[in-house]
């Protein structure tokens, strides 16, 4: 599964900004179908690293592959059309357009082109999907947080993507969106979507994630089941200090 | 296709029909500002194509503008061509003019753009009228030619229906969606697969190519051009506050603007024209101040309160 099996490989990729090494030497796989899980504490370079998959920089070394294509020295809307969408940890969205609007920027250009009739209801379905249709003529600033997220989401998956990247989905949402946007994550993975996902929130790494990566200080230090990297040693002492290890 | 976007085809037509009639219903005074205000509808609209949707506001269209104008003078002065071919060359040498500056300031965005543009514009200016005075001989140029007012006024008629109608298809387009997706964010117009920097190029290179055309077909109009009198900055600075005035979110929204502003414009620079510059930068602070989204901004605000309280 690791080499042959691969639709993303990471190898050797390093991300220095100025003296600071913000990721180092990291290298690992993803398979098709599967959903993987980078966590790691605050500042261990997992958003770079997504950065870095979605072509938002460059690495500084090392290679990102897709199906065996080489996609770091590709600009972010090449990779985006190669077929790896994206959600930001802050939330983007177009301000000055409507619901319906920010989900169809991301089919009429996204990886599958679509435009006029096609597109507008290709973004009405995925609007539905996330469970917003009803939303979809009003302005973005009248969302909630997590609708907010939802119609980012949306927006991802109208461009089709092969590969979804999601950047901390589920961080600041409050106990029922939590339940929600879980949910919603898990409809993702039962159809059978590759997904990368940065996430804090251990309950959802454990029930979603088939694999995690574990990050420290922009290094990997473990890699594994949810369950085998949440009892490793040295994660738990990056997590929680030398005491508690 | 929708039927608003059709209707607003239709009274662009009817526009453009009744115009072409004004130079049999008006005297010079009147006619004269009719040309004016062509000349600046045609910029305007041109140059909102481009800011409008993205939101960078560019100070070059002087330099276009004067680019168009000066290669009539020097063609017609100095080379001895025909006004027509180098109305054709004009607008072209303007596109190139302005793709070169498109493709270099990719990378800037917000104030450091529209710095940029207004340096450049001024750079442009020196270096012409330096090349002018040191190695062409003379320091200005004469443009004559048969065209009387209405000649000029319906050629310029012309260029801003083009110009609309160019607009009302890029709006409807691809691309017309990609600008506005950039002038939301940059970082999300990239990851959802839009080539940003063609699309920047391409709108700033149609901006370049109508203002430099404009310049070429107004030329006439002066008869005796100097590089300082066509690379006039204030240009600029007008292009940018009468499509504010109406509204940069709409294609119509200069039309709004330009059509009262010229003819204040015209009272201003005979009755203070020492002030002029202070009268500028007045309408500025007023526009940003109480007209944020320009005058249809409010027209549209109203509607949609008569709309809830009918």
């Amino acid at each position: 599964m690791r080499q042959s099996g691969a639709i993303l490989s990471v190898k050797g990729v390093t991300k220095r900004f100025g003296g600071l090494v913000a990721v180092s030497n990291m290298s690992f796989d993803v398979a098709e179908h599967e959903m993987v899980g980078v966590i790691g504490p605050n500042g261990s370079g997992k958003t770079t690293m997504m950065n870095m998959i979605s072509g938002a920089f460059k690495p500084s070394e090392g290679r990102i592959s897709m199906k065996g294509r080489v996609i770091s020295d590709l600009p972010a809307q090449r990779i985006a059309r190669e077929g790896v969408g994206r959600t930001f940890q802050l939330v983007r969205l177009l301000p000055g357009l409507s619901v319906l609007e920010n989900v169809k920027a991301g089919a009429v250009f996204g990886h599958r082109k679509r435009w006029g009739r096609e597109a507008d209801d290709f973004a009405h379905d995925m609007l539905d999907r996330v469970g917003l249709d009803a939303m979809s003529h009003a302005p973005v600033s009248s969302l909630t947080y997590i609708d907010q997220k939802r119609v980012e989401l949306a927006r991802t998956l109208a461009g089709e993507p092969e590969i979804l990247l999601l950047d901390e989905w589920l961080a600041g949402l409050n106990p029922t969106e939590l339940e929600t946007g879980v949910e919603l994550i898990h409809a993702l993975r039962d159809e059978g979507r590759t997904v990368v996902m940065v996430e804090h929130v251990m309950d959802a790494i454990r029930s979603l994630c088939d694999r995690c990566v574990v990050m420290s200080s922009g290094a990997k230090i473990a890699e594994g089941s949810p369950d085998e990297v949440l009892s490793n040693r040295e994660v738990i002492r990056a997590y929680l200090g030398d005491d508690d290890a | 296709m929708k039927p608003a976007g059709m209707s607003e085809l239709v009274w662009a037509a009817v526009l453009v029909f009744v115009a072409a009639f004004l130079p049999w219903m008006v005297n010079g005074y009147w006619l004269s500002i009719g040309v004016t205000a062509m000349m600046y509808i045609a910029l305007s609209t041109s140059w909102v194509m481009f800011s409008g949707p993205t939101h960078y506001i560019s100070l070059a269209t002087g330099a276009f503008f004067g680019v168009g104008g000066y290669l009539v003078g020097a063609g017609m002065s100095d080379y001895q061509q025909s006004f027509w071919l180098m109305a054709v060359i004009a607008p072209i040498v303007g596109a190139i003019l302005a793709a070169l500056i498109g493709f270099a300031t990719l990378r800037l965005s917000g104030v450091y753009f529209v710095i940029f543009t207004l340096g450049l514009a001024e750079m442009i200016r020196n270096v012409v009228s330096w090349v002018q005075n040191n190695f062409l001989g003379s320091r200005g140029l004469y443009v004559l030619t048969d065209f009387r007012d209405q000649h000029i006024y319906w050629m310029l008629l012309a260029v801003a229906a083009v110009v609309y109608l160019l607009g009302w298809f890029i709006s409807r387009s691809r691309i017309g969606f990609a600008l506005r997706i950039i002038g939301g964010d940059e970082t999300v117009a990239r990851h959802v697969g839009i080539n940003t920097a063609t699309a920047k190029v391409i709108l700033f290179t149609t901006t370049g190519f109508f203002a430099a055309l404009v310049g070429a077909i107004i030329a006439p109009r002066w008869s005796y051009i100097e590089p300082n009198q066509v690379f006039s900055p204030q240009l600029s600075f007008l292009v940018v506050i009468m499509a504010l005035l109406g509204g940069a979110g709409r294609l119509w929204g200069p039309l709004v603007g330009v059509i009262p502003f010229t003819i204040l414009w015209e009272w201003v620079a005979i009755q203070f024209p020492n002030q002029s510059t202070l009268f500028l930068g007045l309408c500025f602070l007023l526009i940003v101040y109480a007209l944020p989204h320009g005058m249809v901004g409010r027209i549209e605000e109203l509607r949609a309160r008569m709309r809830r309280g009918a």
